[in-house]
């Protein structure tokens, strides 16, 4: 018996070689209700042994039409919409889809606004990151990692109910500002959670950086270039451990992200332990960019006060003030008024680029919004890097990619 | 921004049909659908904008000229500009074409298949143009203005799964609701919340057409 046999190497030629003869393929179709598919993904796939031949991915089964949906209704009313995209960072989302709006009626939030909202974005960057490594972790068999990152991401949510009102779904923008002010105290407990998340980040990552038998499961396995990368239109973290230096707040910085200092972590394989390591830095840079916000959180508006057809005047003065009360049931019925043109805003979500096209006619609703999801385009690539690998190396490969079926599907 | 300015001046000189389009932020061409190939090859090759961020399409209602029109953002990782090209397309309401841009960049695959899904938009060239969100054999394009909100009640694709399940007909999921306002220049009554289309609902049936 010859035992020059190596894994994965000799699979991923045989998946191209010719056959002495044609074994029968085997068809396989994984999901769309399966653990590793994280969601309701569902891949139809062509076996050769255990080795892929042909790779569909089967995407739609969570379309809930949300483009249609904000056709038909005011700017302020699809906030919460977006909380559903991306379920696993809502507020970034939710800057996300403000900023755009604001873009279109050209409208410039106080800087006491931009800070909050890029705290909030930076704080569901490390949570969205955490839940991907904690999934990762599960995929590839380290239990532990997903209890560690479970915890950490649970004293997130207690901050985050506190400043939104909601854990998870928070919807917490307004076109023009944010739905509230933070609270008091607030920031020293975030500063509070970061000072014990960043050992307990250390801790959670050595469990997995040099651990023998996750290298042995992500080193060189799911291999994606960076022309690949670049022609499949990928972004993020799974663009950036390909070799690409593109990030968004770098490069278009939005919401004052220039006047903070951070790196970004670039791969030199894009496999996907490269994947793994973008994550867990990007972490660590969240987590200085949080510092660097509350270190000089500026004072005064929290919400564009000169904005009055657009954002919605306090409370106390609708109550009491006949003007008030025109201008906000002006702004609930007829929805902002927000000038005709088109705008197309991205923003460097945890998952990538996401991305908002919208179409205005003038008034209060969109003539039409397109979404554009970075978990879809990261999974298009899934029919190309996944031909040649082992059936074994598939779940590996979708953790790695740290799609979210929600934004795919829209 | 200059980057993309450049851009476009140099385009312009190679391209003359190629015409300036109103912009929010980016900006953004109107190119005749025939040049559209060349326009998005020389943009890539000559121009650095590698990354093709989206395709998507703008369906400007019936009645419309033209009625559909594809939109492609193209970014620069090297000069981090942004463009937007626009391109109107060709064919009847029932069967636009515009050409498919997969051989310039194969992650355009499944915006193509969402545009063919949603708005009906044929590819030309698109190695694989099927549904991708909704199900194989749905009848409808979503997207389309004419479509309602509330959804059309659709006959399951699979005649055996109709069978078994005793189940025909997949009800639309939004029947009689929900209420929402409506686009464009309108007067405070018809702006108000309120059923988008009340000739039916579910106590009342739908009106033959």
């Amino acid at each position: 018996m010859a035992t020059d046999f190596a894994f994965p190497d000799s699979a991923a030629k045989a998946a191209g070689a010719e056959q002495e003869f044609a074994p029968e393929k085997m068809s396989l179709s994984m999901g769309p209700s399966h653990p590793a598919t994280h969601g309701v993904l569902r891949l139809q796939m062509e076996l050769d042994g255990e080795v892929l031949t042909k790779c569909d991915p089967v995407v739609g089964y969570l379309h809930r039409g949300d483009e249609k949906i904000a056709e038909n209704m005011t700017y302020n009313q699809f906030v919460p919409y977006t909380d559903r995209l991306d379920y696993l960072a809502p507020l970034a989302n939710n800057m996300a889809y403000a900023i755009a709006v604001e873009r279109l009626a050209k409208l410039e939030v106080p800087a006491r606004c931009q800070a909050i909202r890029v705290l909030t974005a930076e704080m569901a960057r490390v949570s969205a990151h955490l839940m991907g490594l904690g999934a990762f972790g599960l995929d590839v068999g380290a239990w532990s990692v997903l209890v560690h990152s479970l915890n950490q991401r649970e004293h997130l949510y207690k901050l985050f109910e506190e400043l939104t009102g909601a854990r998870f779904t928070t919807s917490y923008t307004r076109i023009g500002g944010v739905s509230r002010d933070i609270p008091d105290g607030w920031l020293s407990r975030v500063i509070a959670f970061c000072d014990q998340f960043e050992p307990a980040l250390e801790e959670t990552l050595s469990l997995l950086t040099r651990n023998k038998i996750f290298q042995d499961r992500t080193v060189g396995v799911g291999i994606i270039s960076k022309a690949d990368a670049l022609a499949y239109g990928l972004t993020g973290p799974n663009l950036r451990a390909s070799g690409v230096s593109l990030d968004l707040r770098k490069d278009k910085p939005y919401s004052g992200y220039e006047q903070y200092e951070f790196d970004v972590p670039v791969g030199s394989k894009g496999d996907c332990y490269d994947r793994y390591l973008c994550r867990g830095e990007e972490m660590r840079q969240a987590v200085r960019i949080i510092r660097q916000v509350i270190a000089k959180f500026p004072s005064g508006d929290w919400y564009a006060k000169d904005a009055r057809k657009i954002f919605a005047p306090p409370k106390d003065k609708i109550l009491t003030s006949m003007e008030e009360l025109i201008q906000n049931f002006m702004i609930v019925t007829e929805g902002p008024q927000i000038p005709a043109g088109e705008v197309y805003f991205e923003a460097e979500n945890p998952k990538g680029a996401l991305g908002f096209f919208i179409v205005s006619k003038g008034g209060g609703v969109p003539w039409r919004m397109k979404i554009r999801s970075p978990s879809f385009c990261n999974l298009s690539i899934l029919s190309k890097v996944c031909v040649g690998t082992m059936m074994s190396d598939v779940v590996t490969l979708l953790g790695s990619l740290d799609f979210v079926m929600g934004e795919c599907d829209r | 921004m200059s980057a993309s300015v450049d851009a476009i001046t140099s385009l312009k000189s190679t391209f003359p049909s190629v015409t300036d389009r109103p912009s929010s932020d980016c900006p953004a061409v109107n190119v005749p659908t025939g040049e559209l190939i060349s326009v998005l090859k020389s943009l890539r090759d000559e121009q650095a904008f590698d990354l093709l961020s989206d395709v998507t399409a703008i369906d400007w209602a019936e009645g419309a000229s033209p009625r559909f029109t594809a939109v492609y953002h193209l970014y620069s990782t090297t000069s981090h500009a942004a463009i937007r090209v626009a391109t109107p397309c060709t064919g009847d309401d029932a069967a636009p074409t515009v050409p498919s841009v997969v051989p310039l960049w194969p992650g355009a695959n499944w915006h193509e298949r969402e545009a063919y899904d949603m708005f009906g938009i044929t590819f030309e060239g698109h190695p694989d143009l099927r549904r991708i969100l909704m199900w194989d054999g749905y009848p409808y394009h979503p997207l389309r203005k004419e479509f309602p909100l509330a959804g059309i009640e659709t006959v399951l694709p699979d005649s055996e799964v109709a069978e078994e399940t005793k189940a025909k007909v997949i009800a639309a999921p939004m029947m009689g609701g929900p209420f929402v306002a409506s686009a464009g220049e309108m007067n405070l009554t018809d702006a108000e919340p309120r059923a988008k289309d009340e000739s039916w609902s579910e106590r009342s049936a739908k009106p033959e057409a």
